[in-house]
Parts: C-alpha cells; sequence; structure tokens
C-alpha cells in the first residue's frame, strides 16, 4: 500500500470508506463535527482503532461503571497499564488479566504469544517486576482435530512466551465446551511486584519533552488488530492472518530489563505499552492522560520495512515496543541506556501544550486531530437488553439430583471429564518455576510465589464456571468472585483485589447485553461483600462465531496476601490420623454441575444459588482457623462436588480416606452446593477449629492405606476404591483425549 | 570460593544460580556479563539456563562466540569448576568443551517437572557429597535435552566414567542412555539439564541440589589447602 | 554479490521427531505413500563480493555456526547476483 492508493476525504465519506475500518455512519459525523472538517485516512484509521471497543469500550462503559474499584490498599485503579495494590513494607503487588481470543482463533501460537507479552509489558510499563504468569482458557470439546489443534498450539504459545522471558508460568484454569468451538478464550494475567516509589504512569507531562518509540521496530503487523478483536469471527476469518502478530520473547526480554533500568532514571517522565492500536493509542493516551498533546514526525519511525505510509505505521501493532516520554537533552542518556541492551529508542516527537495528535510524515501533516477526542470523546453506548426465553425456561426448573447406579463409577467418570481432570498435561509445558519463588505450582487452589527476603507470599488465581453464567449470569458471576476468594482463601492468604475479563458475544443482541449487565451486577455485588475491589481488567466482546455466542465468562483474577510463611496451606491431605471436615452442608443443586453435563450431556435449569454474606462468614473463619494452625489441608469443593474434592485431596499422596455421609447420597457426593471446603485437622486440633469454624462438619478421617471409602450412615459402602485407580483415570483423561 | 555466574542477553536463571550461592551456600558470587573480557578472581564459573539470545538458530549456538567465551575455555584448560546448566550445558556442548549435541526434546513439547536422578559417579568435583547410585529429585525445564553423541564418544563417556547424573525410571526427553549430566576428561567442567540451582531450599520443593554446590566448596577448599 | 541458500538438515542416522510426528499426521490425511520426513532448517544469505573464495566462507560459515556438525548436516547453492 502506498500514499497514492490513498482514497481522499471526500471518497472516504462518498465511498463509505471509514465503514470497513469499523465506524458507522454516525460516528464518521461524529469526527467530521469534532473536526470541523472531513478527516483524511490517516485521521479516519485513528478515529476507527480509538474508537473500536477495544480501545474506548463505547459499548460496556455504562457496566464497568458498575463495579467496586476503590479500597483503603489500592494504590491504581482502572486506567493505567495495570491496577496496584499495597501489600506493606513500602512494597506493591500490580495484576492484570487480558484477552487475545481473536489472534489465537486464527493463529493459535502466535495469537497466544503475544497475547503473554502484552500482557507482561503492561506490567512493567508501571515499573514493577513480573514475577509470575496465569491464563484462563476456553477450547471446545476435545473431539475434533482442529479443537485439539488449537488448544495443543495455545499451550504452546503460552509456554513459548513466557519460558523464554523467564517468568513462571504458576496457574490457570482451562474448560472444555462446545460453545467454544470456533472462538477458544486465551486470557493471560500477569503479577508484578514493586517498591511504591518506582510506580510509573502513562503520561506525557511537560510541553517540550521528547517521545521516543522503545524497542522493535515498526512493521506491518496487525494493522487493524484492535478493530479485528472487536468484530464476530466468521469463516472468512482465517483470511485475515495479516492482522496476527508474530512474538520475540527474547527481545521482549531485553526490553523488560532495560525498561525496569530506566524506571530507575529520574529523566523518564511517562512509559507505556504500545499494545492494541500501537503508537496511535499509546500517544494519544499519554498526551490526554496528561491534558497536554504529542506531535510527532513519522519518518523518524524505526521502520522494519520499506513504504510504510502514516496510516500503516499508526496502526501497527508491532509487538515488544513501548513509548516513552524523557526530559528534554536527556535523548542521548537514554538511547545509550537502551543500546546496552541492543536495543533502539528513537526521538520522534515531542510534548505540546496544545491538546492536539500532530503527525508530520514526509514533510505534511498527515494527522491534526484533538487527543480528547480520540480517547475521551468516543461514544458511549447504551445497549438494549432484554432478558433471553431460555432463562426464563431454566429459571422454572425444579432441582433434581440425576440418578446413578454406580457411585464408583460416576466418580471415576467426573473424574475423567476434561473440565476436572488433571491439567499436567499443560502446565508440564510451562516453566513453572524459574526466579525460584514458586512455593505452590500449578494443580492447587491457589498457585503461590513467595516475596524474597520477606516473610510474605502471594497467592493468585483465575476462575470462571461460565456454565453457571450461562444458566445464570448474575448468580453465576457472584459465583466466580466467590470461588476466586475461596481459592486464596484455602491457601491461606487474605484476598486483596480483581482483575476480570469480561468475555462476552455480540453485545448488539440484546439477549447477550443482559447477560453482560447481569454477570456484572453480580461481580459487583460480590466484589463488594467480599471487599475485593476491580482495580483492572479488559473486556472481549464479540466472541461469536457465525453467529453463535460463548457462554458468558467473565474470568476473575484474583490476588491474596499470605502475612507468613507458615501460613501456607495445600489441598493434599497431610497424615494418617487427620480428621476430615466438610464445611457447608449440600442441597440438590445440579444445574450445570459436571454431573448432570455427564449425564444428560447438556445443562439446564437452575445454577446452585449462593449467600455472600455466608461465604464471606465461612472464608474469614477458614483463614482465622489457617492462620491459628489448626487446619492441616483444605480445598475448595466445585466442580463434580464433595467425591472429586476428596479425591484431589487425595492425589499425590499415598494416604487413603474413609468417609461416612449421611444425607441423600448423590446430593452429599457430586452435588455443586456454593461455599463450601474440605479441610484436614489434626486430631489435637479438633477443639480449636470447631470453636472457630461454625459450619464444619467431621465426615471421615485421613488413612494410610491409599483407599477411597465413602459409606453412608444407612445405605452402607457406596465406593471403596483404590486412590491409584482414581489419579490414573483424572491423570490420563486429557493426554487419551489428544491421541 | 567466589562464583561468576555469566549473564548472556536471554539468560533466566542467572537469578536463581547467584541466590542459591549467596543465600543457601554463602559464597561470594557476582554476575559477569557476556561481554566482559576476563573471569580473573573467580573460583567457579556457572552458566546458567535461560534462552541465550533467544535459542534462535540452535540453543546456546550464538552464546558460545560472545567475547567471554575465550575465558571460560582458558579456565576449562586451567582446571577451575565450570557448571552449565541447562542452557549452560548447551552452550558449553556447542562451545565444545562437552562432547555431543542437543536435540529436541523427543515428545516436541517443552517440559517442566521434579524428575528422578541417579548419581552414576561420585567422584566428580561436583558430586563428592552425593553416595554412588543415589537417587535424588531436581527440576527440568527445558524443549531440548535430548542429548546425543555417536557410538564412539559414548564409549569413551563410558570408559572415563564421565556419565555423571542419568534419569531413573523415566527419561522425560529421549536422550542416549538417560543422560541427564556429563563431565569433561578432567572432571572440572560438568554439564546437566536438571536445575540443581532450583533444588536448594525445602520450601520449593527439593534441597537435593544443594550438595552438588556443596562439593564444589569442599572440594575447591581442599585442593587449595593441599595446593597451598 | 552472491545469493546463498543453506539447506540444514539432521543427519541420517539421527532421530528427527519433528520429522516422524509430520510423517505420521500425513499418514493419517491419507497420504500413505509417504515414506520418510526429514524436517530441516532453510537459511539465505546475501553476501558481498570479496577476495575469499565464497565457497571456503560458506563453508567455514556452516562448519562454525549455522549447523552443528555433530548432529547436522548442510549443503548449499550460490547464485551470483547483480547488486540493484
Amino acid at each position: 500500500m502506498s500514499l497514492m492508493l490513498e482514497p481522499s476525504p471526500e471518497m472516504i465519506k462518498s465511498h463509505r470508506e471509514y465503514a470497513a475500518m469499523g465506524l458507522t455512519d454516525e460516528e464518521f459525523a461524529m469526527v467530521e463535527n469534532m473536526l470541523g472538517r472531513t478527516p483524511n485516512y490517516t485521521e479516519t484509521g485513528l478515529f476507527s482503532v480509538m474508537w473500536s471497543e477495544h480501545c474506548s469500550y463505547k459499548n460496556s462503559k455504562p457496566i464497568l461503571k458498575k463495579f467496586p474499584t476503590s479500597g483503603d490498599n489500592v494504590l491504581q485503579g482502572p486506567g493505567e497499564g495495570a491496577g496496584i495494590v499495597d501489600i506493606g513494607d513500602g512494597q506493591a503487588v500490580v495484576f492484570k488479566i487480558e484477552s487475545h481470543n481473536h489472534p489465537s482463533a486464527i493463529e493459535p501460537y502466535q495469537g497466544a504469544a503475544t497475547g503473554v507479552g502484552g500482557i507482561i509489558r503492561d506490567v512493567f510499563s508501571m515499573g514493577a517486576r513480573p514475577i509470575a504468569l496465569l491464563n484462563s482458557l476456553r477450547f471446545g470439546e476435545l473431539e475434533n482435530t482442529r479443537v485439539k489443534y488449537l488448544f495443543k498450539e495455545v499451550v504452546a504459545g503460552i509456554g513459548g512466551y513466557g519460558n523464554c522471558i523467564g517468568i513462571p508460568t504458576v496457574g490457570g484454569e482451562i474448560q472444555f465446551d462446545s460453545s467454544y468451538e470456533g472462538n477458544p478464550l486465551v486470557n493471560a494475567m500477569c503479577v508484578g511486584l514493586i517498591k511504591h516509589e518506582d510506580i510509573q504512569k502513562g503520561q506525557a507531562h511537560g510541553a517540550g519533552n521528547i517521545v521516543m518509540h522503545v524497542g522493535a521496530k515498526t512493521g506491518r503487523d496487525g494493522i487493524h488488530g484492535a478493530t479485528f478483536a472487536s468484530e464476530e469471527l466468521t469463516d472468512s476469518s482465517e483470511g485475515n492472518r495479516l492482522a496476527v502478530q508474530v512474538g520475540d520473547p527474547f527481545m521482549e526480554k531485553l526490553l523488560m530489563e532495560a525498561c525496569l533500568e530506566l524506571i530507575q532514571h529520574d529523566a523518564l517522565v511517562g512509559i507505556q505499552d504500545m499494545g492494541a492500536a500501537g503508537l496511535a493509542s499509546s500517544s494519544a493516551e499519554m498526551a490526554c492522560k496528561a491534558g497536554m498533546g504529542i506531535e510527532m514526525n513519522l519518518d523518524l519511525v524505526p521502520q522494519r520495512e520499506p513504504g510504510m505510509t502514516a496510516y500503516e505505521m499508526m496502526l501497527s501493532e508491532s509487538q515488544e515496543r513501548m513509548l516513552i516520554v524523557v526530559k528534554k537533552g536527556s535523548e542521548q542518556e537514554i538511547a545509550n541506556l537502551f543500546a546496552k541492551y541492543d536495543l533502539e529508542a528513537v526521538a520522534v516527537g515531542s510534548v505540546t501544550e496544545e491538546k492536539l495528535l500532530k503527525l508530520t510524515h514526509k514533510g505534511d501533516v498527515v494527522a491534526n486531530v484533538p487527543v480528547d477526542a480520540l480517547v475521551e470523546e468516543a461514544p458511549v453506548y447504551y445497549k438494549p437488553s432484554n432478558e433471553p426465553q431460555y432463562f426464563r425456561d431454566f429459571q422454572v426448573m425444579t432441582n433434581v439430583a440425576p440418578v446413578i447406579d454406580d457411585y464408583k463409577e460416576t466418580l471415576v467418570g467426573l473424574l475423567s471429564q476434561p473440565t476436572i481432570a488433571s491439567k499436567e498435561w499443560v502446565y508440564n509445558q510451562f516453566d513453572t518455576m524459574v526466579r525460584t519463588n514458586t512455593v505452590v505450582p500449578p494443580g492447587s487452589d491457589a498457585a503461590i510465589v513467595r516475596i524474597r527476603d520477606t516473610n510474605k507470599a502471594l497467592a493468585m488465581t483465575t476462575d470462571c464456571n461460565a456454565r453457571y453464567l450461562h444458566l445464570d449470569p448474575e448468580v453465576g458471576g457472584k459465583i466466580a468472585v466467590a470461588e476466586a476468594a475461596r481459592n486464596i482463601v484455602c491457601s491461606g492468604a487474605e484476598p486483596l483485589a480483581v482483575t476480570d475479563n469480561l468475555n462476552f458475544g455480540n453485545p448488539e443482541k440484546p439477549e447477550i447485553f443482559w447477560q453482560i449487565e447481569k454477570a456484572a451486577d453480580g461481580i459487583s455485588e460480590a466484589c463488594k461483600i467480599l471487599s475485593t475491589p476491580v482495580i483492572g481488567g479488559n473486556v472481549s466482546l464479540y466472541n461469536e462465531t457465525n453467529g453463535e455466542a460463548i457462554y458468558p465468562t467473565p474470568v476473575i483474577g484474583m490476588v491474596g496476601l499470605i502475612k507468613d510463611l507458615a501460613h501456607i496451606t495445600t489441598q493434599e491431605f497431610k497424615n494418617s490420623g487427620d480428621l476430615i471436615y466438610v464445611i457447608g452442608d449440600a442441597k440438590t443443586e445440579f444445574g450445570g454441575s459436571e454431573l448432570q453435563k455427564m449425564t444428560e450431556g447438556k445443562i439446564f435449569g437452575k445454577s446452585p444459588s449462593i449467600n455472600l454474606e455466608l461465604e464471606k462468614l465461612r472464608q474469614q473463619q477458614l483463614l482465622r482457623a489457617i492462620q491459628n494452625g489448626c487446619v492441616a489441608s483444605a480445598h475448595d469443593l466445585s466442580e463434580g462436588g464433595l467425591a472429586v474434592a476428596l479425591s484431589e485431596s487425595l492425589f499425590r499422596t499415598n494416604l487413603g480416606a474413609r468417609i461416612i455421609v449421611h444425607m441423600e447420597a448423590v446430593t452429599e457426593l457430586f452435588s455443586e452446593t456454593q461455599s463450601r471446603f474440605v479441610v484436614s485437622v489434626a486430631p489435637e486440633q479438633r477443639v480449636a477449629f470447631e470453636r472457630i469454624v461454625q459450619d464444619a462438619r467431621c465426615i471421615g478421617t485421613v488413612t494410610n492405606n491409599n483407599h477411597l471409602t465413602i459409606s453412608h450412615e444407612q445405605d452402607g459402602l457406596l465406593i471403596d476404591t483404590t486412590v491409584q485407580s482414581l489419579e490414573k483415570a483424572w491423570k490420563g483423561a486429557i493426554p487419551c483425549l489428544l491421541n | 570460593m567466589k562464583f561468576a555466574v555469566i549473564v548472556f542477553p536471554g539468560s533466566n536463571c542467572d537469578i536463581d544460580m547467584f541466590h542459591a550461592i549467596q543465600d543457601e551456600l554463602g559464597e561470594e558470587v557476582e554476575y559477569v556479563p557476556h561481554t566482559a573480557d576476563s573471569l580473573k578472581g573467580f573460583d567457579g564459573i556457572l552458566l546458567p539456563g535461560g534462552f541465550s539470545f533467544g535459542d534462535y538458530l540452535r540453543t546456546g549456538a550464538i552464546a558460545r562466540f560472545s567475547k567471554i567465551m575465550p575465558e571460560v575455555v582458558k579456565a576449562s584448560a586451567a582446571g577451575v569448576p565450570i557448571l552449565g546448566v541447562c542452557n549452560g550445558f548447551q552452550i558449553l556442548l556447542e562451545a565444545g568443551l562437552l562432547p555431543g549435541a542437543m536435540r529436541k526434546n523427543r515428545d516436541l513439547a517443552f517440559i517442566c517437572k521434579q524428575t528422578q536422578l541417579k548419581v552414576e559417579n561420585n567422584t566428580t568435583m561436583f558430586t563428592t557429597s552425593y553416595k554412588k547410585g543415589e537417587t535424588i529429585t531436581l527440576p527440568i525445564a527445558h524443549g531440548e535435552g535430548n542429548y546425543y553423541c555417536d557410538e564412539e564418544t559414548l564409549s569413551h563417556l563410558k570408559e572415563n566414567n564421565q556419565i555423571t547424573f542419568t534419569y531413573h525410571m523415566d527419561n522425560p526427553n529421549g536422550s542416549l542412555e538417560n543422560i541427564a549430566g556429563i563431565v569433561n576428561e578432567n572432571g572440572n567442567v560438568l554439564g546437566m539439564m536438571p536445575h540443581p540451582e532450583r533444588a536448594v531450599d525445602c520450601l520449593l520443593g527439593s534441597e537435593d541440589g544443594l550438595k552438588l554446590f556443596q562439593s564444589i566448596v569442599r572440594n575447591w577448599r581442599e585442593s587449595y589447602v593441599v595446593n597451598a | 554479490m552472491y545469493k546463498v541458500k543453506v539447506f540444514i538438515t539432521l543427519r541420517e542416522n539421527v532421530l528427527d521427531p519433528q520429522g516422524t510426528a509430520v510423517e505420521s499426521a500425513l499418514h493419517s490425511m491419507a497420504f500413505e505413500s509417504v515414506r520418510d520426513v526429514r524436517i530441516g532448517k532453510y537459511m539465505e544469505l546475501t553476501i558481498d563480493k570479496t577476495n575469499q573464495n565464497i565457497d571456503d566462507a560458506i563453508k567455514e560459515m556452516c562448519e562454525r555456526l549455522l549447523a552443528n556438525t555433530v548432529i547436522e548436516d548442510y549443503r548449499y547453492e550460490i547464485e551470483e547476483v547483480v547488486a540493484l
């Protein structure tokens, strides 16, 4: 593409060229109105990406307003690269989750890899040292070769990037459901550590200060990626591979180390990742946040390919680039700093008083637009919302327990469900321990990373059971937050805050918008009650393939603080003779459960209910019991219910368990009633534990015979099997489906 | 004893190596950039894991042409203990300080997990604190640890007792003869895929790597006392 | 100026797991006639003319850096081109 081929402003208007870039007729008219003239090609491109859902949140802004975003410890809420929470001793934790769904559907390896790269940059652009990565993945059922291919490549891509850059991938979650078949979800989360005084902002202050382009050169990769992320996938999207970027984790490792050195430099004014919409969004946002303007000479932008146009340079999503603003006169010093890492830092412009983004290329002014118009004045849409018929149908159904012949076979079947089965095949491909701080690697409720030179650690998790959200987005939204907090508490940590990744279908459909609205209501309420503010996140809409939406999937990333390494708790039973407790009673709640999916082949009915006050109380009591040293192991009760949780508490040990249940057996063993835990307690701690945790009921003891034996008070023996055979089914399920 | 941790662009286990020496062993340690031209004053040299130069072309292939490498070669000839772990092992192979070459893992995927190793030779300066035949647990984390050499080299390795560690029971990457680590003929250069520096603290799952570093220090001290 | 194409493959006697994987994938796609797949690397080098013999230079590059002759073989093609 060369300048000569670019249509004139008149042609853009008369031929509706803007429509192909993603702007509506009304939006184009708004742009004309703001500028007082018809925008040229480059300017139209700037508005189209800056006003895309991905950059402007134009459809989700009213939703995002619902979330509680402040709290005593919140140092940075939404709006910057990542949110920040104080953890004491002058330190803070920085974290954010982000999606790379559409790129991963088209080119899974690079899509997933660059998703990881992007979220890492968001964290180190705040001045933080990234210390851990997590992910949340959704795929179709592991039945056809395309899904298997996507799964394998996404996992390889995540590993390829994280392993090379040397940040451990410590946790995550994966679910499989046919609604994700054409539109997998790839959400990556990064957690970083920072000293308060090192916190940076992406702001372009000080007229005359210098804007520098840092890191990799700008190429033609990913042009219009932000717009692409804001459209539905169709069968023809495969041809859209041009929009997918290629990652270079080696370059990013150098860039990260250089930027972390730069943070300590007095000359640094502001720093921001060039992520979605590249140079366009980073420059406009940095100027807007500071109430300033930016002037750039695009001839100076380091270019990987000859003949790039202004439009291409501004919209390129080439990876491993940052935009920095430094004090005037320090350019050479900064360039030298980057040169030590074999990186380029090139002055491309300066900060101006006038709040304009002014671009010149080959002697011409190619864009001159108000930064506020690009960043803040994007239209906001209040989409119509409509409660879908399917929801009304589900709500009138009564809860019934599925009929079961053989309890042991049912348990083996549940442990072999891909969503429950061991994800070892996945996380064995991730370097989970590099930097030697990973105390609890993937496979537990929450991952735990110690903070070197302190007696503290961080617990982290990602969670979302989208089946519940499909049945009831509001209740499902509450459960997603509650389950994340439950995982954090089980590990001995106090939940701090949330980052969320709202993955939904096309918001222009009233039924989808209703899901978004309701899910956000549920998440907001849970975050308020559990005191975990939302400090940042990402919205990914239009997750549909050929008109079919994914299940509503607002992934919750949560981080908690362990104040004393002695509080670290894992899910495995520890000693023969310990007492096994379940906290909370089961109700007949099978809507969206693994058992329902397995026996009926589909999900329907009401989602399990949740009482957030009760949830909070139980979490607080359990955490106090852990902190008082009364708890040997703790595991949250989730997919598959009690029998699965007991099995998981036995895996990787040589122990067994003898259990006696009292209520209706199917409900006791397999119901997914919320706010429950399986806990083991040493006999000498019995009194202390029971005094702290009200709803705990002793159901059995840990044995040393490697058998899981479950009996019913009246009906007698339900399950008696070796743990080994259960573990074999659990471990073998995913490799078996892949071969 | 003073150790050097050589830092190549893309090294990422340098910090782990550093902390293992400083915090767990209590010995002196310094980072040395790949652009340095001297290793004077160092009693032990550590080549850490990672993805030096992105592992582009082949693992370790570009790193071995770094400015510091001739100094590593010199130190090797002088009998200085040199330990290359993971990418460090790959660099030592490319540099010709150890025989053989690395291929992609048998199953083509990166593998990170705890592995059981057998100490085949406890007479090297890196392994005297272990028992011969002892089984230890060390983690691996690599995509190319599938060791290969021709038959002649292999029989040479065996004759000279250069095979130091082998995978016990389960070979994770397909390496020849389950080889996990080898020393050079002199016995002062050890290359191994498993990470001893990740196994020096009970809190993180294993302490079995500690003895390797303790062996180096003990043997250095003894030879120092003898020579002094 | 020379345009040099360098082909690097695993030595005949070295197992090529990537090649084996691709071969079985092709078989599963009903290309049963495929007998053997070897995967290698292909590089394009543009080299200015100097006094040094181009063959010697390429060989040295291959032996020292581009190929690891413990496990890899190399071959190359040299094409002389006119600089633009």
